[in-house]
């Protein structure tokens, strides 16, 4: 779980900066560059194939452990401790990490896989820039973008800091440190993913 | 702070046995001391019941000063109650006013099965124990405190882990059932002293398969045990226990480790 998730929060820094191309406002130029190098690169193709088996992996262990977990406690609490002594997203990761999976299939069929195939079957490769500027003009997909944003961000909440202290890397000073890096990345990485559909939608960026 | 008396409706659970189905039964009781403990009204109600003819109910208690770790309920949903780092015992009806409904039920956990009523079986802590939580050490005059000496920062560390009282309310609490805080407190307080290094490697390893064993859930580090825990079992323990598993592991598990 903790690699595997560590794994994917690298990738959401290399996604989202990339993606952040788009806000130079330059009609795509920037953005188009990088994803053309992102999207052709043999060395990035193969991270790609591992990415994916680390997504499946991730998914996999964590639906186990929450099914597994779940089994433990057959006779179940008539009055729950609710928030008093936990934080409701950190009893939630399957929940939230299901929400994000929902987000993931519609995501990657709308850029990743017509690209894909535009690329292996078609005339090579989809201008990524347009679509997403077609894409986020309707506020319906704007809303699922912000609700993929949403889950990420409180799945990140818990589990940045969960990550580090399954490793037990989470002691003495470093405790409070990676508690408070995870706090600014799940609010700064997804919010910068926020901004994308949004600012197309207003208009922000052409 | 001044005395009153109350009446409180309690909802207890009750359960003959393992095999049989538990519900809850609702009881008034009169005349509670606000100075009274948690466990004295309840000897308070099961007088009640004594006297009615009825079974009392069964519920487990030791030292009644908050160092057995025996008192094991679940007080309107929380494990001993709402006071902070407190057991059972040591929970004081001054929390409670006239009128008040409580909800008392066992330490809920498959690896706890309910002996009776608010009696559950922790001996699967006995045998995480039993796995490797201890020193071999010859027998003999017992050796003199300081012939090792041992840095005051470890012995600290070392110590507020074995202040561990083995309670269980960690497991109680989880919403995995998990046996991590106790574990990792019991693994913590031997891997940061000298007496505890020669089976550092083997003891961390036999106790997680022990736990695994037992039937705890999987740690995804909530920290409703830290919370909960009347001692103040840090999650530190946890992350250190994390690290020396994973550092055992690594040279070769707990049969070459040696
Ligand atoms: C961009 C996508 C994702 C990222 C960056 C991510 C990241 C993480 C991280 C860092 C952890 C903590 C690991 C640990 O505690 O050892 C975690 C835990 C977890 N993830 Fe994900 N995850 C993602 C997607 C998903 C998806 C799609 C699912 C399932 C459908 C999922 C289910 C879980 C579960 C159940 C846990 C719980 C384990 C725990 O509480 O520690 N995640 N995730
Ligand atoms: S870690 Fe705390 S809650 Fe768990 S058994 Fe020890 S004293 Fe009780
Ligand atoms: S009865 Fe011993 S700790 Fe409560």
């Amino acid at each position: 779980m903790s690699l595997t998730g560590l794994f994917l929060i690298t990738f959401l820094i290399v996604h989202c900066y990339i993606n952040a191309q788009i806000f130079w406002n330059d009609g795509g130029k920037s953005f188009d560059e990088l994803a053309h190098f992102m999207g052709t690169n043999v060395v990035i193709r193969t991270i790609e194939i591992g990415l994916f088996a680390f997504l499946i992996l991730h998914i996999v262990q964590g639906l186990m452990l929450w099914a597994k977990n779940r089994a433990k406690r057959s006779s179940k609490y008539a009055v729950k401790a609710g928030n008093v002594n936990s934080k409701w997203y950190s009893r939630s990761m399957g929940l939230l990490g299901t929400l994000i999976l929902i987000f993931l299939v519609v995501h990657i069929g709308m850029f990743w896989a017509p690209n894909r195939t535009a690329q292996t079957f078609g005339d090579g490769e989809l201008p990524l820039y347009d679509m997403m500027r077609d894409e986020f003009q309707h506020p319906g997909i704007v809303a699922l973008y912000l609700f993929g944003c949403i889950s990420l961000a409180w799945h990140l909440l818990h589990g940045f800091y969960s990550a580090f202290q399954t490793l037990g890397l989470a002691m003495h000073k470093y405790k409070m440190m990676i508690k408070n890096i995870g706090i600014g990345f799940s609010i700064i990485v997804p919010l910068i993913f926020a901004l994308m559909p949004i600012a197309f939608y207003f208009g922000w960026i052409q | 702070m001044e005395h009153y008396n109350m009446s409180l409706t309690l909802k207890v659970w009750r359960q003959k046995n393992n095999k049989e189905q538990g519900k809850f039964e609702t009881y008034s009781v009169k005349d509670i001391s606000s100075e009274m403990s948690f466990l004295e009204m309840f000897d308070v109600l099961n007088e009640q019941l004594i006297a009615e003819q009825k079974e009392p109910i069964a519920f487990d208690h030791d030292c009644r000063e908050g160092i057995c770790g025996m008192c094991s309920m679940v007080i309107n949903g929380r494990p001993h109650g709402p006071w902070h780092h407190t057991t059972t015992c040591q929970l004081h009806m001054r929390e409670y006013k006239n009128g008040d409904t409580i909800v008392v039920e066992p330490f809920r956990a498959d690896a706890f099965p309910v002996i009776k009523d608010l009696a559950v079986d922790r001996t699967a802590f006995d045998r995480i124990i039993q796995a490797g939580g201890y020193v071999s050490v010859n027998t003999g005059n017992a050796v003199d405190a300081n012939s090792i000496p041992i840095e005051k920062h470890s012995a600290d560390e070392a110590f507020a882990s074995a202040a561990c009282i083995g309670c269980g309310a960690c497991v109680a609490a989880c919403p995995n059932a998990s046996a991590m805080l106790f574990t990792s407190a019991k693994v913590s307080h031997l891997a940061m002293l000298p007496q505890g290094a020669p089976e550092r490697k083997t003891r961390v390893v036999d106790m997680v398969e022990q736990m695994d064993k037992e039937g705890f859930g999987g740690c995804t580090n909530i920290g409703a045990c830290e919370a909960e825990c009347p001692k103040g079992i840090s999650l530190e323990n946890i992350a250190r226990l994390n690290r020396e598993y994973m550092g055992a592991m690594l040279d070769g598990g707990s049969q070459n480790a040696v």
